[in-house]
């Protein structure tokens, strides 16, 4: 069982969801990021998604795209960032995902990458470029090393394809809740609440909902369905209108914007 | 060489090890979609028919095989025929593939396509088409290259499409591509991605190829018509490679032809100065495709420069790396200020402005014929005219009008 398995296990015996924070690892530095992944705790958050910059992110909106374009213009590395994670996981039981194109495991070479990963303390890979059909080789190095391979389906995955996902993946399903890059919206669709009603009667793992999600009623019309929501261009917006703030104060924001859509997940 | 090769790619896409399908699972369906179609379409007389009389009475085919006589005697060696790709409507070779793309739209149902281009000659193809089968069109283009190609902005916009400029990286080729992705991700339920070159997940890298081939085909039919017999040497530019996947794709099985593709050489070998994917880059994924890329060592994509806005791209199709790999087309580079000589070479001697795009092919053809018997046969593939290019030419060369 991966920490991603564990921590579903836990959550489901106590009832619970989960709320998933996307950061973009380095934005706007390192010590930012770790500073968030070590406080994350303090608004009952246990899962994090941290990007790792992509040249040529094509599914993801302008305030993801203009995180990873400013972090890269400072240089940052992918190993800066997972001795970064390092540093972190002992000091938090915030378990970290990599959010990574395919490009960068690639060219590092995938058992490197997963490795390097495991060795870090990353719990699970997220690799948005990464189809079923081209996903057995990482499938297979990740297994080796028992991180989870978190894969997407999405509004325009027919059912049957869908099952079959469901079926390859590990740690969790990330359902994409629109048809679309990341970004905020002000509105889901509201089929989304069926389709992922249908995929959790396809499997038992986890299910968790990102893309536009962005306040808390989006996280209350979710919460029945789904095991996790994912949060992510709302919190890096969030961090660059800051810029100009002290960062004590940027992060507690963060934390209480947190708190409140973690609060819309409770059902009562 | 094997059937296999002609039948490449296999059902997943892949040349030999390249190509495949790497975009997110939002875009899959539509992939699948297209596939379905475009062999839907392949196996249809109706679609082959549509497609042959519009290339016949719309676009001008067949394009001319022309002998660069005076340009032949001035590099004193073997002799430079032109496929005058630079002569169909809209000026390149582009509307070959932008018609039999439009045509599939329509097929799907689809009333919306979107394009992403460079020199802007894919994108008023993809215009061109999209008016003549009153279809929308949207088509992104980064603000270097509207800078450096406005002729084709204002075309497009005659055209009746909406060309909405990029400002993301280095607002070129490449920035264009990712945006009309973005588009395509939100889109693509009801809307054709009209990819203009044979890169991107598969079925692109095919069905390009398919619709460009038409370039191989005539060339072929017309050396044997003219010369009773093949060249010895094609040459071709490669950006994404479209004018080259099609010119070379009817040949390959020919291995007595040598085939050269022709990348843009830039400033220098430094990286960031050219766009020599598959001279100086490696395999890796880029734009949906495993292929040659230009990359830093963490996988993040290149700046790259080329004079030429078609050719100033860091990733190329597939179906190039493959045949780089197992050693059936040689490729090679050609500098900028190479590219500026052919283009000023060839308006002189024989009266034709070609594409900077172009004009990478011919340089490389210029100093093969050098060392070459008068007996011999290089075909140039001119895939386009350089009407786009007079501006930004006269700037580089300090050409002023006179007053």
């Amino acid at each position: 069982m991966s920490a991603i398995d564990q921590m579903f296990a836990q959550l489901r015996r106590e009832g619970r969801k989960t709320l998933i924070p996307f950061l973009s690892a380095a934005d706007p530095d390192l010590d930012f990021t770790t500073e968030l992944l070590r406080r994350l705790p303090e608004a009952g958050i246990r899962l994090c998604e941290v990007g790792i910059p992509y040249s040529d992110p094509i599914a993801d909106g302008p305030v993801i795209q203009d995180s990873y374009t400013r972090a890269l213009e400072r240089g940052i590395t992918v190993r800066e960032i997972l001795e970064a994670i390092h540093r972190v996981v002992a000091e938090t039981p915030v378990a970290p995902i990599t959010m990574v194109s395919y490009a960068i495991v690639y060219r590092h070479g995938l058992q490197a990458y997963v490795q390097e990963a495991k060795q870090a303390g990353v719990a699970g890979l997220i690799v948005p470029d990464l189809p079923l059909e081209e996903s057995s080789p990482l499938a297979e190095v990740c297994r080796q090393q028992d991180l989870s391979l978190i894969q997407l389906i999405t509004p325009t995955t027919p059912k049957e394809r869908a099952k079959r996902i469901a079926q390859q993946t590990t740690g969790f399903i990330y359902y994409v809740s629109v048809v679309g890059i990341t970004g905020e919206r002000t509105q889901l669709p509201p089929e989304v609440v069926d389709n992922v009603a249908w995929l959790r009667e396809q499997t038992d793992l986890p299910i968790c909902v990102g893309f536009g999600v962005s306040r808390p009623e989006h996280v209350r019309m979710l919460a029945p369905v789904a095991d996790g929501v994912i949060v992510g261009s709302a919190l890096v917006r969030r961090i660059v209108d800051s810029k100009d703030q002290p960062r004590s104060k940027t992060i507690e924001n963060l934390l209480s914007f947190l708190r409140q859509l973690a609060e819309a997940l409770e059902i009562k | 060489m094997s059937i296999m090769l002609q039948h490449t790619p296999d059902a997943q896409g892949r040349f030999g090890p390249f190509g495949g399908r790497f975009v997110p699972e939002t875009l899959i369906h539509a992939l699948e979609e297209l596939t379905e179609a475009y062999e839907a379409a392949c196996k249809d007389p109706s679609f082959q028919a549509e497609l042959e009389g519009l290339l016949r009475q719309y676009v001008g085919r067949p394009s001319p095989l022309y002998f660069a006589e005076r340009l032949s005697r001035r590099c004193g060696g073997a002799q430079i025929w032109l496929k005058r790709e630079d002569l169909n409507h809209t000026g390149a070779h582009k509307i070959n593939n932008t018609l039999g793309q439009t045509l599939l739209t329509v097929r799907m149902g689809k009333r919306r396509v979107i394009a992403e281009t460079g020199a802007g000659q894919h994108g008023v193809a993809t215009a061109t088409a999209c008016a003549r089968f009153g279809l929308e069109c949207v088509v992104y283009m980064g603000e270097e290259d509207i800078r450096r190609q406005r002729p084709n902005v204002l075309n497009m916009q005659l055209l009746g499409a909406e060309v909405r400029p990029v400002r993301s990286g280095a607002r070129t080729l490449r920035d264009a591509i990712n945006e009309a992705m973005r588009d395509w991700m939100a889109s693509c339920p009801t809307t054709h991605y009209c990819l203009g070159s044979v890169v991107g997940p598969h079925p692109f890298p095919k069905i390009v190829r398919d619709f460009q081939s038409v370039i191989g085909r005539e060339t072929r039919t017309q050396c044997l018509e003219q010369f009773g017999r093949l060249p010895e040497t094609i040459v071709a530019c490669v950006g994404g490679g479209s004018n080259s996947a099609g010119m070379f794709y009817p040949f390959i099985e020919d291995q007595q032809v040598q085939l050269v593709g022709v990348e843009a050489g830039g400033r220098s070998n430094q990286p960031g100065d050219h766009a020599a994917t598959l001279c100086f880059g490696r395999p890796g994924i880029l734009h949906g495709a495993f292929s040659y890329v230009l990359q830093d060592e963490d996988g993040q994509t290149l700046p790259v420069h080329s004079v030429s806005a078609g050719l100033d791209y860091p990733g190329t199709g597939p179906e190039h790396s493959y045949w780089k790999e197992i050693g059936r087309v040689h490729y090679t580079a050609v500098k900028d200020q190479e590219a500026l000589e052919a283009f000023q070479t060839l308006a002189r001697y024989e009266g034709i402005l070609p594409a900077l795009e172009s004009a990478h092919a011919l340089a490389e053809a210029m100093r093969l014929a050098a060392a070459r018997r008068t007996d011999e046969i290089i075909v140039v593939c001119l895939s386009g005219r350089g009407d786009k290019d007079a501006a930004e030419v006269a700037r580089l060369l300090q050409i002023q009008i006179p007053s």
